[in-house]
């Protein structure tokens, strides 16, 4: 006899137990399944373990100009495996804390893969493989088995994994995705890293903070793709600046391996090819959704290009099976994942909910100087066909940034020239992730320019150069 | 039990009101027959009386709101010895919820006892199904003498200018910028808050002006003739300046902005639908009045006084204009009708409104079966409506109908005007003022106390002939007056 649940969420992910827990916090008897971790990517091979990581980039940084501070700091440096250990303790602090707050909130954990098989029915076996390409990694404890179960609602929240180029696929050795640059078992001395959105960039400059020799390519005109063009081009000053090696609209057309080491062939998009060699490449050319396997063809649930048609609250083309986070597509972010799911739940119970507003959806890249931005971009504002109000303010004319010694950023403000009404805020330069959420909640208030202005911002703190970067785009900057 | 309080139908066609005011407050008794709040239509403020005892728990719906529909959820009232929290804090639903446990108890508010008639028509205060359980709350028109503290004004002034509206920055400017009354919008964010996506589908969808069976379904009376003269008509908008385009016109500064109450809309809307849609001609013809000014001199001098020596009537010249009307259209039966599309509805009685000039518009109070009443029936009944009408609490079923009006502009010293058909009528008089003129009589000038007046008729249910038929009837009756007092 099948358990039978109210809703079942297929991955427990950022987005997978968010939605169990809103679930069961409703009332939903509910259960989650997952074959290997509990937090998913974001908490065990992304955000989370990278952020640990760039945290000992960036105190390994700081001890070596010590001396910019009046400090001294003799024989600095690291031992990786401590580094790497640091960062997967963090990890399966986190996952535990998952696996604690599922069980508290009465949801219960189903190990295993899992396929629909028919509307209202999921069969989960046992799994094959990590990540890694090790032996399944255990339950924990008190997770159920694999077997069928039944649920009025079946949420798929399956997420993604890295995208693989033809030609250039990562073999794990060599050529390495997210996961092996997770958990180097030696440092390279040099690395290629092939694309520049937020995975790669941060890679690059873990990498290069803690001294490889490291060379993006791009294949688009910027890097940072999805960023402002201005925010782009201040970033990639900075980390030419800290010698990183940037070759944007070039291709790696091939690579050939060494025993030892990687000759990639780089096209540079004006008809000159050049060859690259490096220890290791690092592909980051995006993620896919986990769109297989799960049995969505047989059902007729409307899949394209990895990615499972919604209608917003997460219902798919098929009643009963809903899809949210990466599966349901871009931007293929954590917190976008957590809120679809809520709001898929929410739907389901019957409340009043609205579909995401993706253009309210932050991003952030977390090398140094950060990079944070929510809305729409100065081109894409235009191309939208919007007047424009532009404001930006350099940290330099901010009183915090100078004490802290981190005087490169800045922050860009776009305004509609009719309504006041904030499209778009991009910030570059320290702490800037912490910041960007004043201005997230104000577009979510549909604050004009007026309410901003009028905000009175703590002096003094890097949260003044957003003041001062929506006074500029009125002609009112006091401090540049 | 907690009692929900509804938004009441003032009248059978009625779909939504403005919640004028409140007179109780949350937390305040509340006994059987109180006056709990006043609800203000296009052309009337009525109030609202409790059927019940207990406390006024819970504001659903706060004063100055526009556009309340019928039998929404405007106040919620906790029985004596309920939670008062409780039951403002359970909301609707539960409060709802708990009442339906008992329907049979509640459905009757005669079941209370005391429960005055209701004032509106039978049928009106039905609910939807599965809300039966909810008691319709009594109406009660105010008399003509002002209650104390039923403040007139209320209905002058714009109904959303009390009260908070939760909106957000955004969405007050886009409101502001397309000339929307952010006021009038529902809000769709969280707690009903106003936000940009509200306002931009406002500015799509354009609320629809009427429906287009409203002349003679709704006959909500709005009145003819003296305002229609000049400007633009604002509701249905013709394809013209937009409201910023007018505005800028004129410079910043140099004008006040009055947003239209309900009984303006209501005004713009009839008169340019009526004007636009009733194919309108005119007939107009001298009266002299000589004989009718000394009758009148004649019966007013005869009016039995009262101790204080005030006479019990004083017939004015309009009176005699509405009887002698009302008698011509029975003389001249087909012209007693109303159009509509399928067929002609002759009338057995001649319904005869008066337009009567109020702050901030006009409205038409109609005197039933004028050709069945003396002339001081007709003057006494005139008052009473003209005053409340002032006060803008006439009952609806007071203004709507009818099956002609009187338009009287005299008093102003006009001579001469046409008045626009207000429908369900077929006919209109407007009426210049009385004057001393030089006219030929077997051929000699002599002066004489003349007035003209112009009927306009609706040529679909009154042709050419019939109303010159109608207008010499008028002619007669008025320049032989005894003939109406027999």
């Amino acid at each position: 006899m099948a358990d039978a649940y109210d809703i079942i969420v297929v991955g427990a992910g950022p987005g997978g137990y968010v939605t169990a827990i809103r679930a069961a916090q409703l009332g939903f008897k509910t259960a989650v399944v997952d074959r290997e971790h509990l937090g998913g990517i974001c908490l065990n091979w992304g955000c989370i373990p990278t952020k640990a990581l760039l945290r000992s980039a960036e105190i390994y940084h700081n001890m070596q100009h010590a001396e910019a501070y009046g400090l001294s700091a003799q024989g600095v440096g690291f031992d990786l495996s401590k580094v790497v250990g640091r960062s997967r303790g963090v990890s399966a602090q986190l996952s535990g804390g998952v696996g604690f707050l599922l069980k508290k909130n009465k949801v219960d954990v189903i190990w295993g893969e899992a396929t629909v098989a028919k509307v209202g029915e999921i069969a989960v076996k046992p799994a094959t493989r990590s990540a890694l390409g090790g032996a399944p990694v255990p339950p924990p404890k008190g997770a159920k088995a694999a077997g069928t179960y039944t649920a009025k609602h079946i949420i798929l929240a399956t997420g993604a994994r890295p995208r693989a180029l033809p030609g250039l696929e990562p073999d794990g050795k060599l050529i390495w995705t997210y996961y092996e640059a997770m958990v180097p078992k030696s440092f390279p001395k040099s690395l290629l890293v092939m694309g520049s959105g937020a995975i790669g960039v941060e890679f690059a400059y873990f990498y290069r903070a803690m001294g490889a020799e490291v060379t993006i390519v791009e294949v688009l005109p910027q890097i940072l793709p999805v960023e402002d063009a201005e925010i782009a081009a201040f970033a990639r000053k900075r980390f030419e600046k800290m010698g990183i090696k940037i070759i944007t609209g070039a291709k790696v057309t091939g690579v050939e391996k060494g025993a030892d080491s990687i000759t990639a062939t780089v096209d540079d998009g004006k008809g000159g090819t050049s060859r690259i060699t490096a220890d290791r490449m690092i592909s980051a050319v995006g993620v896919v959704g986990n769109t297989e396997n799960l049995g969505l063809e047989a059902l007729g649930v409307k899949v394209e290009r990895n990615t499972v048609a919604t209608d917003g609250h997460g219902r798919t083309n098929v009643a009963g099976i809903y899809a949210i986070g990466d599966i349901a597509g871009p931007p293929m972010l954590a917190h976008k994942a957590e809120h679809e799911g809520v709001i898929c739940v929410e739907t389901i119970k019957g409340l009043h909910t609205h579909a995401l507003d993706r253009a309210m959806i932050p991003g952030c890249t977390y090398c140094q100087p950060q990079i944070a931005s929510v809305g729409l971009t100065e081109a894409k504002a235009k191309e939208a066909g919007h007047k424009l109000k532009v404001g930006r303010f350099p940290f330099v004319g901010n009183g915090k940034a100078i004490a802290l010694g981190e005087p490169e950023g800045m922050v860009k403000t776009i305004f509609d020239a009719e309504t006041g009404q904030l499209l778009g805020a991009h910030m570059v330069g320290a702490e800037v992730t912490e910041l960007i959420q004043g201005f997230v909640v104000a577009m979510n208030l549909e604050t004009t320019e007026e309410d901003l202005i009028n905000t009175v911002f703590p002096h003094p703190t890097l949260s003044e150069t957003m003041h001062e970067a929506v006074l500029d785009a009125y002609g009112r900057v006091v401090h540049t | 039990m907690p009692t929900n309080i509804l938004m009441p139908a003032l009248s059978p066609t009625m779909e939504k009101g403005n919640l004028a005011k409140w007179l109780k407050k949350e937390g305040d008794a509340i006994k059987s027959g109180d006056v709990i709040a006043e609800i203000e239509t296009d052309k009337a403020t009525m109030e609202v009386e409790a059927v019940d005892e207990g406390v006024l728990a819970r504001i659903v719906v706060p004063e100055g709101t526009a556009d309340v529909p019928v039998n929404e959820l405007i106040g919620v009232i906790a029985a004596d010895g309920e939670d008062v929290s409780a039951v403002a804090s359970g909301g609707a639903q539960d409060a709802a919820k708990d009442a339906g446990k008992a329907p049979a108890a509640a459905s009757t508010p005669a079941a209370n006892g005391s429960a005055p008639p209701q004032a509106a028509p039978a049928g009106t205060l039905t609910v939807p199904e599965g809300h039966q359980y909810e008691r319709a709350p009594e109406l009660k028109p105010v008399d003509a003498k002002p209650a104390a503290g039923a403040a007139p004004a209320a209905g002058a002034t714009p109904a959303a200018s009390s009260g908070r509206v939760f909106a957000s920055p955004l969405a007050r400017r886009v409101a502001k910028e397309a000339g929307l009354d952010i006021a009038s919008l529902k809000g769709s964010g969280p707690h009903g808050r106003i936000v940009e996506r509200d306002v931009r589908a406002a500015v799509a969808n354009p609320p629809k002006s009427a429906p287009a069976a409203a002349p003679q379904a709704t006959a909500s009376q709005a009145p003819a003739s003296q305002a229609a003269a000049p400007a633009t008509p604002a509701a249905p908008k013709p394809a013209g300046a937009s409201d910023e385009q007018v505005r800028k016109m004129f410079p910043a500064g140099s004008f006040e902005e009055v947003p239209h109450d309900g009984m303006r809309k209501t005004i713009a809307r009839r008169l340019s639908e009526a004007k636009q849609t009733i194919p309108h001609f005119y007939l107009s013809a001298d009266c002299e009045l000589d004989a009718l000014m000394a009758l009148r001199e004649q019966v007013n001098g005869s009016a039995p006084k009262d101790k204080d020596g005030k006479p019990a009537f004083k017939l004015s010249v309009n009176d005699f204009i509405m009887k002698a009307l009302a008698l011509a259209l029975k003389r001249v039966p087909e012209a007693n009708v109303s159009w509509t599309d399928a067929a002609m509805l002759k009338h057995k009685h001649a319904d005869v409104g008066v337009a009567v000039s109020i702050p901030g518009g006009l409205i038409t109070p109609i005197v039933r079966a004028a050709e069945t009443k003396t002339l001081s029936t007709i003057s006494g009944e005139v008052k009473d409506m003209a005053a409340r009408a002032r006060t803008r609490k006439l009952k609806p079923q007071e203004y709507e109908g009818g099956t002609t009006a009187v338009s009287n502009l005299g008093m102003f010293g006009v001579k001469n005007f046409q008045a626009i058909v207000n429908p369900p009528h077929a006919t209109i008089l407007a009426v210049g003022a009385g004057e001393k003129r030089v006219v030929v009589k077997g051929g000699e000038p002599k002066v004489a106390t003349v007035m003209t007046v112009t009927l306009s008729t609706d040529h679909r249910a009154v042709d050419g002939a019939l109303g010159a038929e109608l207008m010499s009837a008028f002619k007669d009756f008025i320049e032989h007056p005894m003939s109406m007092l027999v």
